[in-house]
């Protein structure tokens, strides 16, 4: 037997999966480990040998300095982040209501699949037309929200003119496609409830919220843990809305991590910043990585 | 298969033959296009030995594309702005000298109110093909309804945006979602208060933002921004949003650039509207104006630097130079193009003639670091005033970090 056909069975799936894992670690893993080592210069985006027009080298080693100056001398660095925090507690707000569309539209009655589809559309259309259509939607001169609020004799609110407001106005922009995407997570979850079950809690006399909680909730949990991850991993890489509707402003108050990082990077020509911004945001999706999968670890070996 | 062959090794000496000039451009408007298009059919029909491509991008995404391209893989001419933002690439050294061109070809004549903004030490590293006038674009209908006349000095303009504003018509319509209308106004103020030396002595990073001078500048910008002569909620708009008011006849100034006109031409109240130049302020500082000049550059890495050479030179051409800049609803910088005609053109060329300097514009002359920040503080500035002292701080912190201390 020659080597190959004593090893076949062992090494083929490794080959199988070679082009994949190449594939992964040129496309992913290298720019990661680049972006790190990136962030622990000052780069300028240019020739890394050239020289900048005061004299200075276009890339030079300053070790930690981006990161100290991140968290004890940016306060747009803070902004960003709490911003971010926002984004993650309010965007799960989407999962109840997907819910409740759910159970509404998961009903026998005629015509219901286009009341379905037509709540899924929001989820097809690109973020960028609905950054627009928000944006006109929000306009205090001459927006839908505008006519509305006057017709009950109230002024309009400029809620992407507001430091204050905007960041929520733009969430709440995120919830139009996010609520569709978590709706149509729990139809599906839905059709696998079991009947029986159901019927068993009717007979106990359990009925309307006390079922919903203890008899459908329960056997949804799969649906609501990809729905969970899915909008908090939505919300960290919030950046096209943001980019369309307010463009980080105004004055910088409804910028999160990914958008500073942009700005940085590729408009102020600070590529070593702009990457040790990034470094943070993969540190915090990192942490929340690792606490997912030693979740989900954790119920598979519980199940087995 | 033999076709495909001849076909690839055709293409291939397309590429590489000497005679091929790859020009990459920003012209992506209808009319733009339109016009560098007459450009560069002129030039074939004057150099047919040379092979013109032109690579076409869309004018936003050429602003971060450049720096790929300019270091990657370098075109023979590449489209630009003047100022600030040419002299970053000149710094990398990836523009060339091309102050032979402007000997050779005249320009230093045809080319001299522009030269300044294309010279660096001493040397020219561009050409410009187009520059355009800011100022303010009027309502004359409202104007004329409530007996006002064009305001000549500070007082004046003040007094005029009282009358509008207590007759229910907004004075100034403005969109500062995306900052640099913004910075038109800082531009004009300071420039009227402070004179040209000292606004590009700021944007150059050697004056501090917290020196006395500008003071005054933000005290007359409070002027206007506290009666609330300025739109109501601008910083939820674009420029483009802010036309509407305007157009309406809400609202009855604003502070622009000539590449509104086409916009008035199509929504069809440009014969309600004049221009103005922005009123003095300050007697005795000379008149300076904002004019962007759009140029044109050889970069370092360039193959064909001959008949690129000639590409720059040919705006030497009298009848080029006009159709390309008055096509595209620019003013040409060669003295001896044709005059314009639309009326807006003409008083901006009047006006640009007399001026006694001319900036780029805040995003131009500034760095672009330096620049987007304090767009976004003199925006702030508008909506809270009150948080002047802060802003300034924040600005010559900003300022520090990026040319060092003064």
């Amino acid at each position: 037997m020659t080597f190959w056909e004593r090893n076949q069975l062992r090494l083929a799936p490794f080959l199988f999966l070679a082009p994949a894992i190449l594939i992964f670690l040129i496309y992913v893993i290298y720019p990661i480990i680049d972006s790190i080592w990136v962030s622990f210069h000052e780069w300028n985006g240019m020739d890394k040998e050239g020289m900048r027009g005061n004299g200075n080298p276009n890339w030079s080693w300053v070790g930690l300095d981006h990161y100290i100056t991140l968290f004890t001398d940016d306060d747009e660095f803070y902004v960003s982040l709490f911003n971010n925090i926002r984004w993650l507690i309010f965007s799960l707000l989407a999962i109840p209501i997907g819910l409740i569309l759910a159970l509404f539209v998961n009903q026998q009655i005629l015509g219901m699949r286009y009341i379905k589809s037509l709540f899924y559309f929001p989820f097809v259309i690109n973020a960028v037309v609905i950054g627009v259509i928000f944006t006109w939607f929000y306009n205090p001169k001459y927006g839908a929200l505008a006519y509305v609020l006057g017709f009950f004799g109230l002024d309009p609110v400029p809620f992407l003119a507001d430091e204050n407001l905007a960041t929520y106005g733009i969430i709440i922009a995120s919830f139009f496609p996010g609520i569709a995407y978590t709706m149509i997570l729990y139809i599906t979850g839905l059709t696998g409830v079991s009947r029986e079950m159901i019927e068993a809690g009717r007979i106990d006399g359990a009925s309307g919220f006390t079922m919903l909680w203890n008899v459908v909730l329960p056997q949804l949990k799969p649906a609501t843990l990809i729905a969970v991850v899915v909008t908090i991993v939505g919300s960290l890489r919030s950046f096209d809305l943001i980019a369309v509707m307010t463009a980080g402003g105004p004055w910088g108050s409804s910028e999160v991590l990914a958008y500073k990082m942009y700005q940085e990077s590729l408009f102020n020509y600070r590529m070593g910043y702009g990457a040790a911004i990034a470094t943070i945001l993969f540190l915090i999706m990192d942490i929340y990585i690792a606490w997912f999968l030693y979740r989900l670890f954790k119920n598979e070996r519980s199940e087995k | 298969m033999k076709k495909l062959i001849t076909l690839i090794v055709l293409f291939a000496s397309t590429v590489v033959s000497a005679g091929t000039l790859v020009v990459n451009s920003n012209q992506s408007g209808e009319s733009s296009k339109a016009a560098f298009d007459a450009y560069v059919d002129a030039f074939r029909a004057a150099h047919p030995e040379v092979t013109v491509v032109v690579n076409e991008f869309e004018h936003e995404a050429y602003k971060t594309a450049i720096r790929n391209f300019l270091t990657a893989e370098a075109p023979d001419v590449a489209i630009w702005f003047a100022g600030n933002r040419m002299k970053f690439f000149v710094d990398q050294n990836l523009f060339q000298d091309v102050s032979d061109v402007w000997a050779d070809a005249g320009l230093n004549d045809s080319m001299a109110s522009t030269k300044g903004s294309l010279t660096v030490n001493g040397k020219q590293y561009g050409v410009p093909w187009g520059y355009y006038q800011w100022g303010v674009y009027y309502r004359k209908d409202l104007f004329d309804n409530l007996g006002l006349n064009v305001p000549k000095d500070w007082e004046e303009f003040k007094w005029v945006c009282a009358m509008l504003k207590k007759n229910g018509i907004t004075p100034i319509t403005i969109g500062t979602k995306y900052l640099w209308t913004a910075g038109g106004w800082f531009d004009y103020l300071n420039l009227r208060i402070n004179g040209y030396q000292f606004h590009m002595d700021l944007t150059a990073g050697k004056v501090s933002y917290e020196d006395p001078r500008l003071d005054a500048t933000f005290a007359a910008w409070r002027e206007l921004i506290d009666p609330g002569y300025f739109l109501e909620d601008h910083a939820s708009f674009s420029w483009q949003d802010a036309q509407a008011p305007q157009i309406n006849g809400e609202a009855a100034m604003y502070l622009i650039g000539n590449f509104y006109v086409p916009t008035l031409e199509s929504a069809g109240v440009v014969d309600k509207m004049d221009f103005f130049q922005f009123p003095t302020i300050v007697e005795g500082i000379g008149v300076a104006e904002d004019a962007p000049t759009d140029t044109m550059h050889i970069p370092s890495g360039a193959k064909n630097v001959e008949d690129a050479k000639k590409f720059l030179a040919f705006m030497s051409n009298k009848e080029a130079a006009t159709n390309w800049a008055t096509m595209g609803g620019m003013l040409s910088p060669n003295k001896y193009a044709d005059k314009p005609t639309n009326r807006f053109s003409v008083m901006g060329a009047e006006m640009l003639a007399a001026a006694d300097d001319i900036a780029q514009f805040w995003d131009r002359d500034a760095n672009p670091d330096m620049a987007g920040a304090a767009m976004e503080g003199f925006q702030e500035f508008m909506v809270k005033p009150d948080r002047e002292a802060k802003i300034r701080a924040r600005l010559e912190k900003e300022r520090a970090r990026i040319h060092g201390p003064l």
